[in-house]
């Protein structure tokens, strides 16, 4: 087995375009412990900590651009802000230790379908830019997961950032799980209000082969909203409304029976985390009105 | 591969280290450390916690590559180095006192966390000492005695009485 040590961007996509074979490692939380149990045993490891590249975030415009290398932790101090759902869910990850190496890119590059920076990723309308010798691709989040454990990375590409814009409204996050610590979660729900453009983003994890957007629930949602007048007044939703959301996000799910769940608590779960979302994220918008009058 | 790190204050040449192996491996079995422990491999125990340049980290999530020119401190670092076998940190001696250790397995990753959450937040609240202690798991003694240690280790660092 190899062990490549790039210190440039450059550098670490040419070592990936001669060697496809070679496993990007990163964090190592997921990397590890399938080495750890002999899962996989790679031709090469590609250690991503020394490009110091990665390891920075930067503000471009209305954008955040989110190196591949940095951690929940730095997320959760740093970008709460102008991230607050992708820094929610950061929170909820594993344990301060796993805090502290894990990166939503090594999230993206599992791919699977618990992974819980997938859902505000989808939510807010996060791109992913991949990168090789050939050249550098822009994907949509949604566009990314491909299948259970799977993505759209070519073998000789490597994540370089996440592109997020800050957020424009209340953004939320729920998780269910036995614990609320180092748990990895039976659903998970995100949603992102823009009230400037009028619009809802939403996002589902642990229940499909992929994470995925609940795009009739957004529009629906949306609309109502829109047709109420609600994003102007930001008067209370009616309970009808919300409901409907909530029954919408559950039938955007295709979730299956496993050791952590079955699909019928799954479905259950999650139309009462989008109502609830919903509700705190009305509630933080109700609130920016009154502080700001 | 040779890896060399510094560990505990002092340089670490090590060889024939086998690509895939972790940050574990090599302090246990390849420099005598054996401080941390090694009780899942997966990182769920937090046994096997210790400082990456200044950082907790599950040392058996870290390829031992990864480690190459940096910093490591185990939990045999956490005391002075006064050349007395029994020197303790105020952490190490709280534990002792509070009867926070039976076993033994998880002391030595809890040890490094709780150092660590002592020395970002020196006054910490009992939520803050739980969330920063979630990721190291005792099947022993219920984590009261624990909690209670950092409490008293953290009066022992400010000074007071503990
Ligand atoms: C104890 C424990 C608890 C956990 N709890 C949670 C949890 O609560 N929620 C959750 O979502 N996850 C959890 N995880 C899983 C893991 O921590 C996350 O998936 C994390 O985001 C992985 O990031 P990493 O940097 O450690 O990835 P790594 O292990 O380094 O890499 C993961 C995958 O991504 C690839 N990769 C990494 N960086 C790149 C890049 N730049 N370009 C291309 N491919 C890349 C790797 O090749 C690999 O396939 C947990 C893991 C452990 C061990
Ligand atoms: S041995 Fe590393 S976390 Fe359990
Ligand atoms: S003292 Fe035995 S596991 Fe904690």
């Amino acid at each position: 087995m190899d062990f490549l040590r790039p210190t440039s961007w450059a550098e670490a996509l040419e070592a990936k375009a001669a060697h496809p074979g070679a496993v990007p490692i990163a964090g190592g939380t997921d990397v590890m412990v399938e080495l750890n149990f002999d899962r996989h045993r790679p031709e090469a490891l590609l250690d991503l900590n020394q490009v110091t590249e990665l390891q920075q975030w930067a503000e471009d415009g209305t954008r955040i651009r989110l190196g591949a290398g940095v951690t929940y932790t730095r997320i959760i101090e740093e970008l709460g802000d102008p991230l607050p759902g992708l820094a929610m869910a950061s929170r909820t990850v594993g344990s301060p230790q796993i805090r502290n190496r894990g990166t939503v890119a090594g999230n993206l590059g599992a791919a699977s379908p618990a992974g819980d920076a997938h859902p505000p990723l989808l939510a807010t309308g996060a791109e992913i830019r991949v990168a090789s010798t050939r050249g550098t691709r822009t994907l949509r989040a949604e566009d990314f997961y491909t299948g259970v454990k799977r993505n759209a990375l070519e073998p000789d590409e490597l994540i370089e950032a996440v592109v997020l814009e800050k957020a424009k409204g209340p953004q939320q996050f729920a998780k269910i799980g036995t614990r609320n610590a180092m748990v990895i979660s039976v659903a998970a729900f995100a949603i992102a209000l823009d009230p400037e453009a009028g619009t809802v983003g939403t996002g589902i994890g642990s229940a499909a082969p992929t994470p995925r957007r609940a795009r009739d629930a957004e529009t629906f949602l949306a609309g109502e909203l829109a047709a109420h007048g609600l994003w102007e007044t930001r008067g209370a939703i009616p309970d009808s409304l919300t409901r409907e959301f909530g029954e919408r996000v559950r039938r955007a799910a295709s979730p299956i029976d496993d050791v952590r769940g079955t699909a019928a608590y799954r479905l259950h779960s999650l139309a009462v985390m989008a109502r609830r979302t919903l509700g705190w994220a009305w509630a933080d918008l109700q609130n920016d009105q009154r502080k700001a009058s | 591969m040779r890896i060399t790190t510094t560990v505990n204050g002092d340089r670490q040449d090590v060889d024939d280290v086998w690509e895939g192996e972790s940050l574990l491996y090599v302090l246990r079995e390849r420099m005598g450390l054996p401080g941390s422990k090694n009780a899942c491999e997966q990182g769920e125990c937090g046994s096997c916690t210790v400082y990456l340049d200044g950082t907790p980290v599950c040392a058996c999530l870290v390829a031992a590559g990864q480690a190459q020119g940096r910093d490591v401190v185990t939990v045999e670092g956490l005391a002075p180095d006064t050349g007395q076998h029994d020197d303790l940190h105020p952490v190490q001696q709280a534990f002792l006192e509070c009867g926070a250790v039976q076993c033994g397995f998880c002391t030595p990753g809890l040890l490094v966390a709780s150092h660590d959450l002592l020395r970002r937040n020196p006054h910490p609240s009992d939520p803050e000492i739980r969330e920063a202690l979630a990721g190291n798991l005792c099947r022993c003694t219920g984590y009261e005695k624990i909690l209670d240690a950092v409490r008293v280790a953290a009066d022992k660092l400010d000074g007071a009485p503990a």
